[in-house]
């Protein structure tokens, strides 16, 4: 058998909302007649956001029908680039700089208190589903170091009281809404 | 106080906003160049200007711009490159996040010149917030018609469009930037033929970073001779340099070209000095690719001379005592810092971030990560560091883009100005337990000149 995410099937039907439709038709307008295929990245973004956070293998074989690609050319694209996620993650994805100015201003002292925070090790989430804790590199804000990204946000000079305060908000707002002008549909 | 081209207006509220920045004098750069200049024109200022790119490689724009190939038989693209993903490197964040207009101003004007109708903003995806700002920026400039059909009643058009990337550090890489943007894996290719002939989507295509095409406003304005006498030498006007590191005052500081790096470094007015009252240990001052150089040799030249913030006097000393300007990315470390450490880290970012094409980058990246892991670990052996050598000396220049360089150099030089660190992890393992044993390793006192 092979076992690997991409011939997971996980049998869900997947389809965009007709205003989500709308903006995928029009950020197809901004390349050239028979270009479409440069509006992957974008839609690749939204894609993941509209499936929770991940991309499973039906919203990319459903991105590859709206591009007129094969569904080849999703995966190999969704699987170069670290910003898609195969796999699901937790509520909040935290994603810790680890690069060169950030670990030398505290930020490998703030994975070490995160991981002891959550009770987990890097690259894994927590039991109540909250919270996955991974690294990324440099995310070009060195001069705010410590620096972590949760979901797509940012959030800048880190410390242990910091890091307490964000984790404590974010577990109140687990089951609100998105704020208003956060999401990417909304940014293009 | 050195000039402030791009970033004098900063400080007045709402400058984001179209209204407030129009209102001081914002969008005159480009009703003075489509109406009053021809495509030609703008090339020679800007050329004049002796402008040279500020994406890291310090290639004179006009001469880039005055290589695209004007065959009218296909649309030409202009291309800026917002990837910004060079570690230490933060400043075209800077510059989108506050002068939004000043970057869609350059967009302009440079599209006049070279004959482009459509232009792509490439931006990393990791800046979601900065991609609503240039598009709210960008609706601004459509509304007040400044973008769209006939511009200034001129009958020249022009689309503008942000293009998100997903996180990949190749993507900076111009012709793998390109790849991305017609929606590739981001795989570098060999040039020639270059981007200005065989570009997007096959198309004449020019490539510039943020910071290079907003400077092109402020150059139509004040003219190409009048930017050309600020600086020193070939390295003409002002340039942003983005300071992080052990420093009192990390962030964004615009200098103009030549000033010491002594004064950068300690005066008040830029990075304040070393943190905690430490000592200068290291810098890397283009960003995480140019060789790291010790604390007597980023502040003077081998011949003793005070180094200056130029193109020029940072490669002075060539690969033996000089580094590079780059990105303009200065990371700074104090004595505490272990060199080792950060040569792992960097050595793992470059592992990372390859594309994998060719074989000298990947695994030569795996290796030295590997090794450098060892050494840093406390497991590392005596011929370790010459290995480390041997394996930097075959990535660089053996690869198909600057990416291969950009791993072996900071380990390369690492070993040449830190060799005792490297020894000293492999006779004294017992260190290495601590994650901030820099401060353990004992320095012979002739090897290093802290300031
Ligand atoms: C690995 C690699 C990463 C790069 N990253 C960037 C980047 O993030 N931003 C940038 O402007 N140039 C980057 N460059 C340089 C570009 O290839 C290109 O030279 C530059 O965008 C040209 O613009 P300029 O002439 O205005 O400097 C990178 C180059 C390499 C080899
Ligand atoms: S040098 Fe590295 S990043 Fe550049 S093309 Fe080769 S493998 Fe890819
Ligand atoms: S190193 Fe962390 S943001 Fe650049």
């Amino acid at each position: 058998m092979i076992n690997h995410h991409l011939y997971k099937k996980e049998g869900v039907n997947v389809a965009f909302s007709s205003k989500i439709l709308e903006k995928v038709r029009l950020i197809i307008k901004r390349y050239p007649d028979g270009k479409q295929k440069s509006a992957l990245l974008p839609i690749l973004h939204i894609a993941q956001e509209e499936s929770g956070g991940y991309l499973n293998v039906e919203i990319m074989d459903y991105v590859a029908s709206l591009l007129e690609i094969q569904p080849i050319e999703v995966y190999e694209v969704a699987t170069f680039y670290t910003m898609f996620n195969l796999e699901k993650t937790g509520t909040y994805l935290i994603e810790v700089c680890r690069t060169g100015p950030c670990a030398i201003s505290g930020g490998e002292h703030i994975l070490d208190y995160l991981e002891k925070k959550l009770n987990i090790k890097t690259g894994e989430t927590t039991s109540d589903g909250l919270f996955t804790l991974k690294t990324t590199e440099c995310l070009g804000a060195c001069g705010n170091a410590p620096v972590m990204q949760v979901n797509t946000e940012y959030y800048e000079f880190l410390s242990n009281e910091k890091i307490d305060l964000i984790l404590d908000t974010l577990k109140k707002m687990a089951n609100g809404n998105k704020p208003e002008g956060s999401r990417w549909v909304e940014k293009f | 106080m050195g000039r402030k081209i791009l970033t004098g207006l900063v400080t007045v509220p709402g400058i984001r906003s179209f209204p407030v920045y129009r209102g001081e004098g914002g969008y005159m750069s480009v009703e003075k160049a489509l109406c009053e200049m021809t495509p030609i024109d703008i090339i020679k200022e800007v050329t004049k200007s002796g402008l040279r790119g500020r994406g890291g490689a310090g290639f004179p724009t006009g001469l880039k711009w005055s290589f695209l190939d004007r065959k009218p038989d296909k649309p030409h693209y202009l291309v800026c490159n917002a990837d910004e993903s060079e570690p230490g490197t933060f400043k075209d964040r800077f510059l989108m996040e506050n002068m939004p207009h000043l970057l869609i101003e350059g967009l302009i004007i440079s599209s006049f010149a070279l004959g482009a109708n459509t232009c792509y903003i490439y931006v990393r995806g990791e800046f979601k917030y900065i991609i609503g700002l240039l598009n709210k920026a960008i609706r601004e400039a459509y509304e007040n018609k400044f973008l769209g059909e006939n511009i200034l009643g001129t009958g020249y058009s022009l689309d503008i469009f942000v293009h998100p990337g997903a996180g990949a550090y190749i993507c900076g890489e111009e012709t793998a930037l390109l790849e991305s943007l017609k929606g590739k894996r981001g795989n570098p290719r060999i040039k020639p033929p270059f981007p200005a002939y065989k570009g997007l989507y096959d198309c004449p295509t020019v490539v510039n970073n943020v910071e290079t095409i907003a400077t092109v406003g402020p150059i139509i304005i004040m003219g190409g001779e009048e930017y050309a006498s600020i600086g020193k030498g070939k390295s003409t006007g002002t340039k942003l340099i983005s300071a992080c590191g052990n420093i009192n005052n990390p962030g964004v500081y615009e200098i103009e070209l030549g000033l010491p790096v002594e004064d950068f470094i300690y005066s008040q007015e830029y990075c304040g000095g070393i943190r905690d009252g430490k000592r200068l240990k290291a810098v890397v001052a283009g960003g995480s690719s140019v060789p790291v150089l010790p604390a007597d040799l980023i502040l003077s030249t081998p011949q003793g001379q005070k180094r200056l913030i130029t193109f020029e006097s940072m490669q002075e000393g060539g690969f033996d005592s000089g580094t590079m300007l780059g990105s303009g990315g200065f990371i700074v470390y104090n004595e505490d810092q272990c060199m080792v450490r950060n040569t792992w880290n960097f050595t793992r970012f470059y592992r990372h971030e390859s594309c994998g094409q060719c074989s000298p980058c990947r695994e030569g990246t795996g290796w030295m990560e590997k090794v450098l892991y060892r050494i840093e670990h406390g497991k590392g052996k005596v011929s370790d560091i010459d290995l480390l050598v041997s394996v930097a000396n075959k990535i660089e220049g053996n690869t198909i883009c600057p990416l291969g360089d950009a791993a072996a150099w900071p380990v390369a030089s690492a070993i040449r100005h830190f060799r005792h660190e490297f020894e000293y992890h492999i006779e004294h393992p017992e260190i290495c337990n601590r994650m901030d044993h820099g401060k353990l390793i004992e320095q012979p006192a002739a090897s290093i000149k802290y300031r």
